[in-house]
C-alpha cells in the first residue's frame, strides 16, 4: 500500500489541524471542542483497529465493542483497588484484551461468513453480560473511576495533556498498522481475505495467522477503551452493547473500509455528524438511519475512498 | 523527521497553555439551563416525559426562570454513559450553563454527576435513583427531583407490612433491582418466600410463574421498569395467576403504561410519591394544563420534570437574580418551598426529599377504562436510608 | 421441586422455543435463501406489533387483525426490499449488516413518532384468553398454546412451500445457483422480493402473535433478533429444521436452566452468591450454548446443502 501526494498531505494537515486544536478553541473559549475530539479521536483508534481485521482480513467481527469494554476495565477494575498507576493499568488493558481476543478468535475463526458475524456478536453479548454481573464494579450502574497516573509531567486530569496523550496514541496506531499492513504478515492476511483456500494451498497457516491479527485488533482497541476510560472517569458494560459493535463498523464503512486511515476520518464523519445533528432533534436516528442507507448504497468506498488512489494500491 | 518536527510542535502548543482558573465572568443577567435526558431510542420514553413535565413547568414560570431571561437548552445523552458525559461537558463549557436537569438512568447519573461537581453546575435528577449520591457521594451541587431507588419500595414494603404473609420478590439482575429489593425488605419483615432475578430486559415471564405458583406465596412484590413490567404483568394476568396471588409492584404501572395495560392493570398496586388525585391546586392545574399542552394525562416522572424547573425558579429567586451566588441559591433550593403537584416536601441533608408515598390501585373508571387511585398514604416525610452515610449538613 | 413443576417447565421451554421459531422462521428463509443478512428483521417483527395494536384498536378483532397484517407486513418487506436490500445482493454482509443496521436506527425513532412514545395496547384475544389445566393446580395459558400451534402450523407451511411447490423448487434452485436460473429464463429478481416479503410477513405474524404477551414499544425488536439469529446460527443457516429443533433446545435449555440453576446453585453455594450468580450465568447460557455448538459444528447442527 502506497499513500498519494495527496493523502500524505492530508494526514499531515490532519495532524497540524490536530496538534493545534487545544490552544486554538481555548483561545477561541470553546474548550468543549477539547472533550468532542478527544473522544472522537478513541472511536478513531477502535475504528482503525477493526478495520485491520474487517477490511483487510475479511472478518467482519459484529462484536468489536467487547475490547473497548475490557481495555476500559482494566482502568476501572484496577483503580478500584487502588492501583491507578497508568502504565500497568495500560499493560493490563492491552494483555487483557489480547487474551480474550485470543480465546474468542480461537472458537470464532473456526467459522465464517455470516456464522463468524453472529458468533463475535454473541461472544460480546457474554462479556456484556458478565460485566453487568459484575457487582462489585458497579454492575450495570457502572463505575466511577480517576484517571491514570503516570510520572508527574504526564497529568491527565489536564484536558490537554490527555489530547495529545490521545493523539499520540493514535498516530503510533497509526503508524503500526501501517507496518502491519505493508509488512509479509499484512500480505498474508490480504491474501487470506482476496483468497484463502489458495494463500493455504501455497502454504501458509492461515488460521494462525488470522488469529494473530485478530489478537492485534483486540489489543489495539483494548487501548482505545484504556482511553475512553480515562476520559469519562467511568466504566460501565455499556461500552459493549451491540449496538456499540455496530457504530464502530459503522465508522469503518464511512471512511472506507481497507483504507486503513479511512477509519480515522470516518470516526470524525460519524461522531461530529451525530453531534451536530442531534443538536436539531432529538429524533435524529430517524435521518442518520437512511443517511446511512444511502451511504452504503452509493459511497461505498467511504470518504477517504472517494480520494484518487495510488496506482501500487488501494491506500 | 516530519514527525519529529510536528512532535516539538505540540510540546510548544503544550507550554502556551494559560494557567487554569476559572475565567472572570461578567455578572450573568441571563438563566441558562439544559435538559439532559435520554431522549432518542427505545428507552426514550421515559426521558420524554421528564423533558414534558419540565416545559410545562417553563411555560407556567412565562418562560423565566426566577424572572430572569432564560436560555433553555436541550441534549440528548442516547440513555449511553459516555454520551452523557460529553453532552454534558458541552452544556457546561459551550452553552456555560447554570443548572442542568435530566437523565434517566443511574449508569448515566453516575458517569455525569462529578462534572456538575467539577464545574459548580446544579444538577437536578428528574428520575435517576442512583443511592451512592444519596449517601457518600452526595454533594452541594446535586438535588433530586425524584427519589432514591430504595424509597418506593420501602413504601411498597411499609403498606404490605402485617398485611399480607409470605412475599415472593421479582425484579432484574441489576443494581437498581437489587436496590429495591433491599428497600422492601427494610419495611417487610414478614416472611419471604422466594426471591428471583431475572435476566436484565427479559421479556418471557412463564418460567417464573410457574415456579411462583408452584410455591403458592401470599403476593408477589416486583420490580421491572419498562417494556419487561409490561410483559410481565401481561403474562401474569394471562396465566390467571391474579386470581390467586396478588401482585404489587413498583416502576411498573403508572400513566406511562397504563394505556398499554389496558384492563389487565385493573387490581393491581403499587406504591408511588404522586397522588394523581390530590386536589391540591397546584396538581390540578398541572394535570389540566399538561392535558391542554400534550393532549394525554401525565405520568409520575413528568412530576420529577417540572418540580426540577420550580427548584430552579427558587434557587434564582432566593439569589435575587445574582446567579454566581451559589450559596444563596443552594439556601433557596433547599427550602423546596414550591407548588409541586406532588404536595409539599423538604429536602433531607443529602438533597433527597422528604416526601410522603402512597399506595395507589389501579381501578376500572366510569367509562371502564383503568385509572389511578390513591387508597392509602403509607408515609408521611419519608427519609431514604442513605442520609446517614451523607457528610453534608446544613 | 416436584416432577411436575419439572414437567411444567419443560412445557414452558418448548413454548418459548416455539415462540423463538415463529421470530427465527422468517430470518433463516432470507439469509439461507437470499444468503442476505437482515437486521432489519428485528424492526419487521416490530412493525407486526405496531400494526397488530393499531389494527385491533381499530376493528376490534385479532382475526381480522391477523388478515391485515398479511398485505401490511409484505408491502412494507417488499418496499425495503426494493429500496434498500436489492442493490446489495452482490455485496458483501457488511453492507447488508450497515444497510439493514441503519433501518432499525429509523424504524425504532420512526414509530415513536408515528405512534407517539408511550407503550401501545394489544389484549390477548377472548377466544385465547382463559386457561386450560394442563397439570394440576396448573392452569395453562390458552394463548400460549395458541402460540405452538401456530408456530408448527409456519413449520408445516414452510416445509410444504419449499419442497412441494413450483415456486418453492425455483427458490431451491436459484439458491444453490443464481446463474444457472436466470439463464434459464426465470426472473430472478421477483423471487427475490418474493421470498422477502415472505419473511417480512413470518416477522410480522410473529410481531402479533407476541404483542399480546410483550410490551409494544420502539426497540422491542433488538433483543428478538438477536435471539433469532443465535437460534438460526446453532440451527444451520438456511434450514428450517434446524431453525425448529435449534429453537426447541435453546427453549428448554434457557427455561430450564433458569429455573433450575438458582436453586441447583443454593445447595452449593451460600444464598447471597447463588441468588446474583445463578441468574447472571443463567443469562449467558444461550451464547454459552452457541459458542460450544459452533465449536463443535462450525456450521450449525443442521447444516444446510446449499451454501
Amino acid at each position: 500500500m502506497e499513500l498519494t501526494r495527496l493523502k500524505s498531505w492530508l494526514l499531515a494537515i490532519g495532524f497540524v489541524v490536530l496538534v493545534a486544536v487545544p490552544p486554538l478553541v481555548t483561545a477561541l473559549d470553546e474548550t468543549f471542542y477539547i472533550t468532542l475530539i478527544s473522544r472522537v479521536m478513541i472511536f478513531a483508534i477502535a475504528a482503525l483497529s477493526l478495520d485491520i481485521i474487517l477490511g483487510f482480513g475479511g472478518m467482519i467481527s459484529f462484536g468489536h465493542a467487547a475490547y473497548l469494554g475490557l481495555g476500559s476495565y482494566a482502568v476501572g477494575i484496577l483503580a478500584f483497588h487502588e492501583i491507578t498507576n497508568g502504565w500497568l493499568q495500560l499493560f493490563v488493558a492491552i494483555g487483557g484484551s489480547a487474551v480474550v481476543a485470543f480465546i474468542i478468535g480461537a472458537i470464532c475463526l473456526r467459522t465464517s461468513g455470516i456464522y463468524f458475524i453472529m458468533i463475535t456478536l454473541a461472544m460480546t453479548q457474554l462479556l456484556f453480560f458478565i460485566g453487568i454481573s459484575l457487582e462489585t464494579y458497579g454492575g450495570d450502574d457502572g463505575l466511577p473511576t480517576d484517571r491514570s497516573e503516570f510520572a508527574a509531567f504526564i497529568d491527565l486530569g489536564n484536558e490537554w495533556i490527555l489530547f495529545y496523550l490521545i493523539l499520540g496514541f493514535l498516530v503510533l496506531c497509526m503508524y503500526i498498522s501501517w507496518r502491519l499492513i505493508n509488512s509479509r504478515f499484512g500480505m498474508v492476511i490480504r491474501g487470506c481475505h482476496e483468497n484463502e483456500a489458495r494463500m493455504q494451498a501455497i502454504g501458509f497457516p492461515t488460521y494462525r495467522y488470522k488469529l494473530l491479527a485478530f489478537v492485534i485488533s483486540g489489543s489495539m482497541c483494548g487501548i482505545a477503551g484504556f482511553l475512553l476510560a480515562n476520559l469519562t472517569e467511568f466504566v460501565t458494560p455499556e461500552f459493549m452493547h451491540w449496538f456499540r459493535s455496530g457504530e464502530i463498523m459503522i465508522m469503518v464503512l464511512v471512511g472506507g473500509m481497507g483504507t486503513l486511515f479511512g477509519p480515522v476520518v470516518g470516526a470524525f464523519a460519524f461522531l461530529l455528524f451525530e453531534e451536530i445533528i442531534s443538536g436539531f432533534t432529538e429524533n435524529w436516528p430517524v435521518i442518520f438511519g437512511p443517511l446511512l442507507v444511502l451511504l452504503v448504497l452509493f459511497a461505498k468506498q467511504g470518504v477517504w475512498g472517494l480520494l484518487p488512489k495510488s496506482k501500487a494500491g488501494d491506500g | 523527521m516530519k514527525i519529529k518536527l510536528l512532535a516539538f510542535a505540540a510540546l510548544g502548543a503544550l507550554m502556551l497553555q494559560p494557567l487554569t482558573g476559572t475565567p472572570s465572568v461578567a455578572q450573568d443577567k441571563e438563566v441558562r439551563v439544559g435538559f439532559l435526558g435520554g431522549l432518542s431510542g427505545g428507552r426514550g420514553i421515559f426521558g420524554k416525559v421528564q423533558k414534558e413535565g419540565f416545559e410545562l413547568a417553563l411555560d407556567h414560570l412565562g418562560g423565566k426562570i426566577g424572572g430572569l431571561p432564560t436560555k433553555y437548552v436541550v441534549a440528548d445523552t442516547q440513555n449511553k454513559p459516555d454520551v452523557g458525559r460529553q453532552q454534558m461537558d458541552k452544556l457546561i463549557k459551550q452553552d456555560k450553563v447554570h443548572f442542568v436537569a435530566g437523565i434517566t438512568w443511574s449508569n448515566v447519573l453516575a458517569a455525569v454527576y462529578k462534572q456538575a461537581l467539577d464545574n459548580k453546575v446544579f444538577l437536578i435528577s428528574t428520575n435517576a435513583g442512583w443511592s451512592q449520591l444519596s449517601g457518600k457521594r452526595c454533594n452541594p451541587y446535586f438535588f433530586r427531583a425524584s427519589w432514591n431507588n430504595d424509597d418506593t419500595p420501602e413504601a411498597m414494603g411499609q403498606a404490605l407490612q402485617g398485611q399480607v404473609e409470605n412475599v415472593w420478590l421479582l425484579a432484574p439482575n441489576y443494581q437498581a433491582g437489587k436496590d429495591m429489593v433491599s428497600g422492601f425488605t427494610r419495611y417487610y419483615k414478614g416472611k419471604i418466600a422466594g426471591t428471583t432475578f431475572f435476566k436484565l430486559g427479559q421479556t418471557d415471564f412463564q418460567a417464573e410463574l410457574s415456579q411462583i405458583r408452584a410455591a403458592k406465596p401470599g403476593s408477589i412484590f416486583t420490580f421491572a421498569p419498562g417494556g419487561m413490567g409490561i410483559a410481565l404483568i401481561k403474562q401474569y394476568k394471562a396465566a390467571g395467576l391474579d386470581k390467586t396471588i396478588p401482585i404489587n409492584t413498583a416502576f411498573v404501572v403508572d400513566y406511562l403504561t397504563l394505556a398499554a395495560f389496558g384492563k389487565s392493570a385493573i387490581g393491581n398496586r403499587h406504591a408511588s410519591f404522586w397522588d394523581p388525585t390530590s386536589i391540591n391546586p397546584a396538581n390540578v392545574r398541572f394535570i389540566e394544563d399538561y392535558k391542554k399542552k400534550y393532549g394525554k394525562h401525565p405520568t409520575m416522572y413528568s412530576v420529577q420534570g417540572y418540580d426540577a424547573a420550580l427548584l430552579m425558579d427558587l434557587g434564582v429567586r432566593a439569589a435575587k437574580g445574582n446567579l454566581s451566588d451559589h450559596d444563596a441559591i443552594r439556601a433557596g433550593m433547599r427550602t423546596a418551598n414550591i407548588n409541586s403537584p406532588r404536595g409539599g416536601f423538604q429536602f433531607n441533608n443529602n438533597h433527597n426529599p422528604i416526601q410522603n408515598y402512597y399506595l395507589r390501585e389501579v381501578v376500572a373508571g366510569k367509562d371502564g377504562n383503568p385509572t389511578i387511585v390513591t387508597r392509602k398514604t403509607v408515609f408521611r416525610g419519608h427519609k431514604d436510608a442513605y442520609h446517614t452515610q451523607c457528610s453534608m449538613t446544613w | 421441586m416436584s416432577t411436575l413443576l419439572v414437567l411444567e417447565q419443560t412445557l414452558n421451554g418448548i413454548q418459548f422455543g416455539v415462540f423463538l421459531f415463529l421470530i427465527s422462521a422468517g430470518l433463516t428463509l432470507v439469509l439461507g435463501i437470499m444468503n442476505v443478512v437482515n437486521l432489519a428483521h428485528g424492526a419487521l417483527f416490530m412493525m407486526g406489533a405496531y400494526f397488530a395494536s393499531t389494527f385491533v384498536a381499530w376493528t376490534g378483532s385479532f382475526f381480522i387483525a391477523f388478515l391485515l397484517i398479511i398485505p401490511s407486513s409484505v408491502i412494507l418487506g417488499i418496499i425495503i426490499e426494493m429500496l434498500t436490500l436489492r442493490p446489495l445482493y452482490l455485496r458483501d454482509h457488511m453492507d447488508q449488516v450497515l444497510a439493514t443496521f441503519g433501518l432499525i436506527l429509523f424504524f425504532n425513532e420512526g414509530v415513536k413518532l408515528v405512534w407517539g412514545v408511550d407503550p401501545q395496547p394489544m389484549p390477548t384475544p377472548e377466544l385465547f384468553a382463559g386457561n386450560v389445566e394442563i397439570f394440576p393446580d396448573a392452569p395453562y395459558p390458552v394463548f400460549r398454546l395458541f402460540i405452538i400451534g401456530v408456530g408448527l402450523l409456519v413449520a408445516a407451511v414452510i416445509y410444504f412451500l419449499i419442497a412441494k411447490t413450483k415456486v418453492g423448487m425455483l427458490i431451491r434452485a436459484g439458491a444453490s445457483n443464481t446463474q444457472m436460473i436466470r439463464a434459464m429464463g426465470v426472473n430472478i429478481r421477483f423471487l427475490n422480493t418474493f421470498v422477502f416479503g415472505l419473511g417480512a410477513f413470518f416477522a410480522g405474524l410473529a410481531g402479533l402473535m407476541a404483542a399480546p404477551i410483550i410490551s409494544v414499544e420502539s426497540g422491542m425488536g433488538d433483543e428478538m433478533l438477536i435471539l433469532a439469529f443465535v437460534v438460526i446460527v446453532i440451527g444451520g443457516i438456511g434450514s428450517v429444521r434446524g431453525a425448529l429443533v435449534a429453537s426447541v433446545i435453546i427453549g428448554v435449555f434457557e427455561v430450564v436452566g433458569r429455573s433450575m440453576l438458582p436453586i441447583a446453585m443454593q445447595k452449593i453455594f451460600p444464598l447471597e452468591i447463588a441468588q446474583t450468580a445463578g441468574p447472571a450465568i443463567a443469562s449467558m447460557l444461550i451464547y454459552i450454548l452457541m459458542a460450544g455448538v459452533l465449536f463443535f459444528k462450525p456450521q450449525g447442527l443442521f447444516p444446510a446443502r446449499t451454501g
